[in-house]
């Protein structure tokens, strides 16, 4: 287990260096100067010279790549030229909100998914799997700023149980905070258990042809048991990658539930990052969020071996 | 006489498919005594299987049984899910075919196996982990302490078996149902596991039903064979009687079609030609007519009915029986 978990940390090096040359490559690459962002349209060109000495920027690409790069693993990935704060800092501040979004987003959606899907599996075919089947497609089709106006107008201005926009860090004030925290997460849930519900329920039929489905009947074991104990841990592979990837991609914050429901979360800073071509910021936000994928997809390859013991003793 | 532990009355499967309802077992009369063994034996689709899963109440969801299956006193078809759950596992068990799959890949050895006692018997965890070790044991598992936490894959097939029919023992059943359990083995190996069956089902006093391809098999194991072909059972008989003398071509052209060790290198075995009749598109006569050597005009008008031979118990269906001067050692 131990050799397994190595060779899966040292698989990720690659990884990482790729995402780091990628990230560097799409912020050097784009159009413009950032020197001259930086001192705006009046500079005269003695002084953006004279910056992008400073800055480097006059430096063969691969060279500024390397230099970059030693000062990221020193862990200093730049600090904004707008606001003044570090990478580090400005992500700092914002990523409590949308770790709390993915999380209750993903709380939320697995809640609705996971039951679901198993009682359709258990009955596919039937009245309720041919309803929420269909029901799922026609949520997956919704975009989700359409779900959040239905959420904002139903919950925040028709019944009025809930503040539609804000936000108070969980610290001060925890109930506040899990009230402001509903629509932006149910409106990414409702997003998410259609995937969710969709990958586990086709995996669960699969499942139950099995023959060992049909020993753990002819064994006399309850029906709960077969579909929870026998059928659900060896269909959930699928399940466990879908919801990586959904947690790697919620992680990054969500540009339009967090503008929508006005959160302080990654997704507004690299908007803003993108707005006011903030390249350092926007470089250094990506390379985390990257990272931040990177590990999921490591937590995910270790559940495998969690789920599925063929896998933990490299028999798969 | 008494009452039969399994009757299988008048019972008949249909499968529909695209092409029309198949007709998967064609109304099957077997019954079996307490503590005895009875051997069905037939090529692949001849519907053995079928039969099995219809006394297992396993069938596919869209299959129809019609007919009974009297287990006990009870009958499985019109029992309700709760009793049948009751009885699966306790007192009517099945080993499956392939080892490899009948085993759950994510459970431990020890789950499947305490599960299945601690569903139907009133042990606690520590007195079901005793008596799981004991069946490891019995069925000749080395170190069975060690094996409850391993999984199935780190168990080679034949041990995997041995694990299969641990469980099925498990809760002591009154009948075992061993569906194919040597023909995804080495060659090696399967004799040792129906020699285990066979002494765990004498020290069990359980009855079994032997499903094989193979005639070879029950001879020797079942106290009563029935040869299976598309569907019907074409003859019945004590394993003796059937061995001594065959009525039922099928059976003879079965039996031909083992290799033996004393041929002669190169010399082709005599497989049965043809293949069986299309079961979405039933025969009018006798299903294997077409491919018999001794099939005349009748058998493809009518279908015979099973009959009574001179030796008491011994049944065929056919037209033409064959007449056989010398017996086959059993």
């Amino acid at each position: 287990m131990l050799n397994f978990v190595a060779r899966r940390l040292l698989a990720m090096l690659p990884v990482l260096l790729a995402v780091s040359l990628l990230t560097f490559l799409i912020a050097s690459l784009l159009p413009g100067d950032l020197a001259l962002v930086i001192l705006g349209d009046q500079a005269t060109p003695e002084n953006v010279a004279a910056l992008r000495r400073d800055m480097g920027l006059d430096q063969p690409l691969w060279w500024r790549y390397l230099s970059w790069l030693g000062h990221v693993v020193q862990g200093d990935l730049g600090r904004s030229f707008r606001t003044g704060q570090t990478v580090l800092q400005a992500v700092a501040e914002r990523i409590p909100v949308s770790l709390q979004l993915m999380l209750m987003a993903e709380f939320i959606g697995l809640l609705i998914g996971v039951p679901v899907a198993i009682a359709c599996a258990a009955r596919a075919g039937g009245a309720f799997d041919r309803f929420m089947t269909g029901s799922a497609f026609a949520m997956l089709s919704m975009p989700s700023f359409l779900t959040a106006i239905l959420l904002i107008y139903l919950f925040a201005v028709e019944l009025r149980w809930l503040p539609a926009t804000g936000y108070v860090p969980f610290t001060e004030a925890p109930l506040a905070n899990l009230r402001f925290f509903v629509l932006p997460a149910l409106t990414l849930a409702l997003a998410e258990w259609p995937g969710i519900m969709r990958v586990l329920r086709s995996d669960m039929i699969a499942t139950l042809q099995e023959d060992y489905i049909a020993l753990a009947k002819a064994k006399g074991l309850k029906p709960s048991r077969i579909l929870l104990v026998h059928a659900l841990k060896p269909s959930s592979l699928t399940l466990v990658t879908v919801t990586g990837i959904n947690i790697g991609r919620l992680l990054g914050g969500t540009l339009i539930v967090e503008t929508i429901f006005a959160l302080p979360g990654i997704g507004r800073l690299l908007v803003g990052a993108i707005y006011t071509r903030d390249l350092v910021i926007l470089q250094g936000v990506v390379l985390l969020v990257a990272c931040g994928f990177v590990i999921v997809n490591f937590i995910v390859d270790m559940l495998y071996a969690v789920l599925d013991p063929r896998i933990r003793h490299g028999h798969a | 006489m008494t009452a039969p532990l399994l009757a299988i009355e008048d019972v008949a499967v249909e499968l529909p498919t695209p092409r029309g309802n198949l007709r998967a077992v064609d109304h099957v009369d077997l019954s079996l005594q307490a503590g005895r063994t009875l051997g069905i034996v037939g090529e692949s689709g001849c519907g053995k299987t079928m039969l099995s899963r219809a006394v297992l109440q396993l069938l596919p969801k869209k299959a129809k049984l019609t007919g009974r299956v009297m287990f006990d006193g009870e009958d499985l078809v019109r029992l309700e899910p709760e009793s049948l759950r009751r009885l699966r596992g306790r007192d009517l068990a099945v080993v499956f075919q392939d080892p490899m799959t009948s085993l759950n890949p994510v459970l431990t050895i020890g789950t499947q196996l305490m599960e299945t006692i601690q569903e139907h018997l009133e042990l606690d965890a520590p007195a079901a982990k005793a008596r799981s070790i004991e069946l490891l044991a019995a069925v000749g598992i080395p170190a069975p302490e060690q094996r409850l936490a391993q999984y199935p894959h780190q168990c080679s097939g034949g041990m995997r078996q041995r694990i299969a029919i641990a469980i099925a023992l498990s809760c002591e059943p009154k009948l075992l149902i061993a569906d194919e359990p040597t023909t995804a083995l080495d060659v090696t190996i399967q004799a040792q596991i129906l020699d285990l069956l066979a002494r765990e089902q004498r020290r069990r006093h359980m009855a079994m039903i032997i499903i094989t391809h193979d005639l070879g098999v029950v001879a020797g194991r079942a106290d009563e064979v029935a040869v299976m072909y598309a569907g019907r059972v074409v003859e019945r008989a004590p394993t003796q009687a059937l061995f001594k003398r065959m009525h039922m071509p099928y059976t003879e052209a079965l039996l031909a079609a083992i290799p033996k060790l004393d041929t002669a290198p190169h010399t082709p075995l005599p497989a049965i030609s043809g293949r069986p009749p299309d079961p979405t598109r039933p025969l009018k006569g006798c299903s294997f007519a077409p491919r018999c050597s001794y099939a005349g005009g009748r058998c493809q008008e009518a279908k015979p009915v099973l009959t009574s031979a001179e030796v008491s118990g011994h049944l065929y269906a056919c037209f033409h029986p064959i007449r056989m001067t010398e017996g086959i050692e059993a």
